[in-house]
Formats: structure tokens, C-alpha cells, sequence
């Protein structure tokens, strides 16, 4: 962790289609934030530190897609996989048995917590939830010296 | 110049030439998810039908038929009246498509009425919602939005309210039928619903933003106030609506919760701020359930402060996604 100071939340990445919701979500929580281009030919993030990854679900009725191929090209890097500490997923609740499905996959895929669901932009409860959820996450990264 | 546009002779549609990528997203999503009323086991909700009190049987029908004028409007006239105002080609694709669900969305509550009631109900309920002042005064109030020669941005504000608002004082019943574990297959059918709605609503709230992007600031702000000043007229009849359906069983004020919920999800789909504070919004957990059953429900930051264990990432290949 940086000399001296105190805890620091974890960086965040995040993907936001066009749609933006996540976008709006992420500026709700007014942390700095990478984002993940929408097109395959922009250059991913750089990351240089631990981070929780903001990502919607796009899964079909059967579950399948849910998520988006820049998601799935960002994390197959192993030295950008290495750093992911958790997962924030939104989607909505009226899809269902899907309901943020992103998150369940990335979190099994990655061994990480699925650290919390949104639905589309967020509830001003949401961003509060998730503000504080990661300076608590921010406090217990230090204390086991990631 | 009018005469033509009237000739306009559409050129073939090139799915491999996409100006907007979001229109084959959309279009594989809501074919991918296709289906009709047979699938559903409906038959199986007859012991759990002859449950219900003759109030509740009552309230039920009612209920669906004002969710089938909806849906009989969505389908005959309001996804049509979107079609002229499209800006790709593929967009008018799957309007075509969102305009046929909501023909099958409408031909589902006969098959439930056909599955669970008598004629001479399901008769007196389609007479009823003809003259029902609040339903008949939302159709309305939507209809004169979607009239040729009104604002195409105006008429996806109406579209985006009747897909992912106008609708919910409805879902709301089989939600609480089968959150008490009664109509569970109607739930399955009704969900099927909600999940197409949700996707409409979406897509159009999405073309919604991108036209809307295009306009100078002042025409922005008047189109928001335009959506506002709706959403409020809309609000004020289906509290009416509510209350006369759900007084007698005690539920209008949770309905209302669920209402300012789906209002607030409306006005996120067209890219606005939520309207309802959280307070007014915070839906009964059971109905929550009952919307997305079998999606796990805990997380870490909701949780008791389970300590944080971070797990070592397996490897990871594309082909691992697709689950």
C-alpha cells in the first residue's frame, strides 16, 4: 500500500455499452475509474494496481453471452486478471434467474466475490452500498497486504 | 417532397453493414428468447385457481385484461407508429419483431383466461376494462403521443413508459400470487412477458438517447420536461387505477411502491436521473423474489461482514464464457 496514508478504495474498471447505465453508475460513485473500450481495436486499460470490476450482463434467455466479448478479452490476460479483487455486476431484475449473471460467472471464473448487483444505473441506495463496500474492501486489502 | 417519401421504395436490408450495433444485439436477444403460451403448463394452476376467493378471481381477470389492452395497443399501434421514425433499417427490423411479441404477449391472457375461467368472467372483465375511466384515460393519454405527425422522440418517451411503467401495476398481482406460492405457471408465462418488456423497453429508451444526443441543449431540456410532465400525468392515473383495484385486498400501497420502482427504472432506460427517493421505491423483498427467483441473493457488500478471502484465478479462455 502507498507510504503512510490511509487506505485507499481499490481502482475500478468497468464496461459500459452504449446504453451508458453503467457509465451513470460509475459516475454516481465519484472515484476515479477506467473504463473498458467498447471497440475491439481501442487499447485496454493499464493496470498497475488491485481493482473491482464493474460489469453489466447481456445473457439471453438461456443464460448465454452474459458476458459482454470485451469483458472476456480484458480479463484473459492473466496480468490483468491477476489484480481483479471482486466483482460488481448489474443487469435487471426482470430478466430473471439471470438477474446480473455476469457477476456469478466472473466471480467463479476469477475466484473472486461477487461484491454487489445493481439494477441498470443504480439507486442513489446502490452507490452508497458501494462506496462504502469498498472502503471497507479498501481497509481489508491493506490489512492483508495485496 | 411528401408524395415521395410516399413512393420511398425500402432497399434490401444488409445485416453485415450494421450502422448501430446495438440493433443485432437486440434482435438476436428477443429471437433467442422467442416462445408462445403453449409452453407454458397452465392447466397446472387449476387446483391453485380454485383457491382464490370470487374477489380475488375477480380482481385477477380484471387485471389481465387491462394488461392485454396494453399490450393489444403496444402491438397494433404503438411499435408500428416507431417503425416510420427508425434511423437504420435494422432498427425497423426489430420493431417488426417487438410489435409480433406483443401480439403473442396479448394472445397469452386468453389462453390463461381460457385455462382458468368461465366465458361468461373473462366477458364481463373485457366489458369491464372498456369502461374503466383510468384504464381507458391511460390508453388514451398514450395513443394521442403515438398519433402520426407527433414528435418521433415524444413517441419512444411514451413507448419507453407504457414498456417498463405503464404495465407494472399489473405484473405486480402474479408476482404476489406466486410469491405466495398460488399461479406459479401464470408467474412463468408473466415472466416470460416481463422479460420482453424489459428488452423493448430498453432498446427503445437506448434509440431514444441516441436521437436525443443529436439535438442542440434547449431542445434537450424540453424533451426531459416533455417526459417528466408525462410520467407525472401517467403516475396520477395509475394511482387511481391501482386504487381501485387493489384497495379491497389491501395492497394499493405496496403497489404503489412497486409503481415508483418500475418509474424510476423507466426514466434510467431513457438515460434520466430516478424521479421516486428511495424511501417510497423499496419494493417488498418477497415480490424482489418472485421477479428473479433462482438468482442467489447475497453479496459482500449486503452481507454480515464476512471476511474477505481472495481465492487464485483459474485460467481463462473465450470459449470458457459462454455459461
Amino acid at each position: 500500500m502507498p507510504e503512510g496514508s490511509q487506505p485507499r478504495v481499490p481502482d475500478i474498471v468497468f464496461y459500459s455499452s452504449r446504453s451508458e447505465n453503467t457509465l451513470r453508475f460509475v459516475g454516481g460513485l465519484g472515484l476515479p475509474a477506467a473504463r473498458i473500450p467498447i471497440s475491439p481495436k481501442d487499447a485496454m486499460p493499464a493496470i498497475a494496481r488491485p481493482y473491482v470490476l464493474i460489469c453489466p450482463t447481456y445473457a439471453d434467455g438461456m443464460g448465454q453471452g452474459a458476458v459482454p466479448k470485451q469483458v472476456i478479452r480484458f480479463l484473459n490476460a492473466p496480468t490483468r486478471r491477476a489484480r481483479i479483487v471482486g466483482v460488481i455486476a448489474s443487469g435487471n431484475r426482470n430478466f430473471g434467474a439471470t438477474y446480473a449473471l455476469a457477476g456469478r460467472i466472473i466471480a467463479t471464473k476469477c475466484n473472486v466475490p461477487l461484491l454487489y448487483r445493481f439494477e441498470l444505473a443504480g439507486t442513489p441506495t446502490d452507490i452508497a452500498r458501494t462506496r462504502a463496500g469498498l472502503e471497507t474492501l479498501g481497509r481489508e486489502l491493506c490489512s492483508t497486504e495485496i | 417532397m411528401k408524395d415521395m417519401q410516399d413512393i420511398r421504395i425500402p432497399r434490401a436490408i444488409n445485416w453485415n453493414r450494421l450502422q448501430d450495433d446495438k440493433d443485432l444485439e437486440v434482435w438476436n436477444r428477443l429471437t433467442v428468447n422467442f416462445w408462445l403460451p403453449e409452453k407454458v403448463p397452465l392447466s397446472n394452476d387449476i387446483p391453485s385457481w380454485a383457491t382464490l376467493s370470487a374477489e380475488e378471481q375477480q380482481l385477477t381477470i380484471r387485471v389481465f385484461t387491462g394488461l392485454t389492452l396494453l399490450d393489444t395497443i403496444q402491438n397494433t399501434v404503438g411499435a408500428p407508429s416507431l417503425m416510420p421514425d427508425a434511423v437504420t433499417p435494422h432498427e425497423e427490423a426489430v420493431l417488426t419483431n417487438i410489435a409480433f411479441m406483443e401480439a403473442v404477449h396479448a394472445r397469452s391472457y386468453s389462453s390463461i383466461f381460457s385455462t382458468l375461467c368461465s366465458t361468461k368472467e373473462v366477458d364481463e372483465a373485457f366489458r369491464w376494462s372498456e369502461e374503466n375511466p383510468h384504464l381507458q384515460a391511460k390508453a388514451k393519454a398514450i395513443l394521442e403521443t403515438y398519433a402520426p405527425g407527433n414528435d418521433p422522440l415524444k413517441r419512444k418517451i411514451a413507448s419507453v413508459f407504457l414498456e417498463s411503467f405503464l404495465f407494472y401495476s399489473g405484473f405486480y398481482l402474479p408476482m404476489y400470487w406466486s410469491s405466495r406460492a398460488k399461479l406459479t405457471n401464470t408467474a412463468d408465462l408473466i415472466r416470460l412477458i416481463i422479460r420482453d418488456e424489459a428488452v423493448h423497453g430498453y432498446y427503445i429508451g437506448y434509440k431514444f438517447q441516441r436521437g436525443k444526443e443529436r439535438l442542440p441543449e434547449g431542445e434537450q431540456q424540453a424533451l426531459k420536461d416533455y417526459a417528466f410532465s408525462l410520467l407525472f400525468e401517467l403516475y396520477g392515473i395509475e394511482c387511481q387505477y391501482t386504487e381501485e383495484l387493489y384497495d379491497g385486498i389491501g395492497l394499493s400501497e405496496e403497489v404503489k411502491t412497486f409503481l415508483h420502482y418500475n418509474a424510476n427504472k423507466a426514466l434510467q432506460n431513457l438515460g434520466f436521473e430516478a424521479l421516486f427517493p428511495p424511501e417510497v421505491s423499496e419494493v417488498n423483498p418477497a415480490i424482489l423474489a418472485a421477479l428473479s427467483p433462482d438468482s442467489e441473493n447475497h453479496d459482500f457488500f449486503s452481507g454480515s461482514g464476512s471476511s474477505y478471502v481472495i481465492g487464485k484465478a483459474v485460467a481463462t479462455e473465450d470459449e470458457d464464457w459462454d455459461f
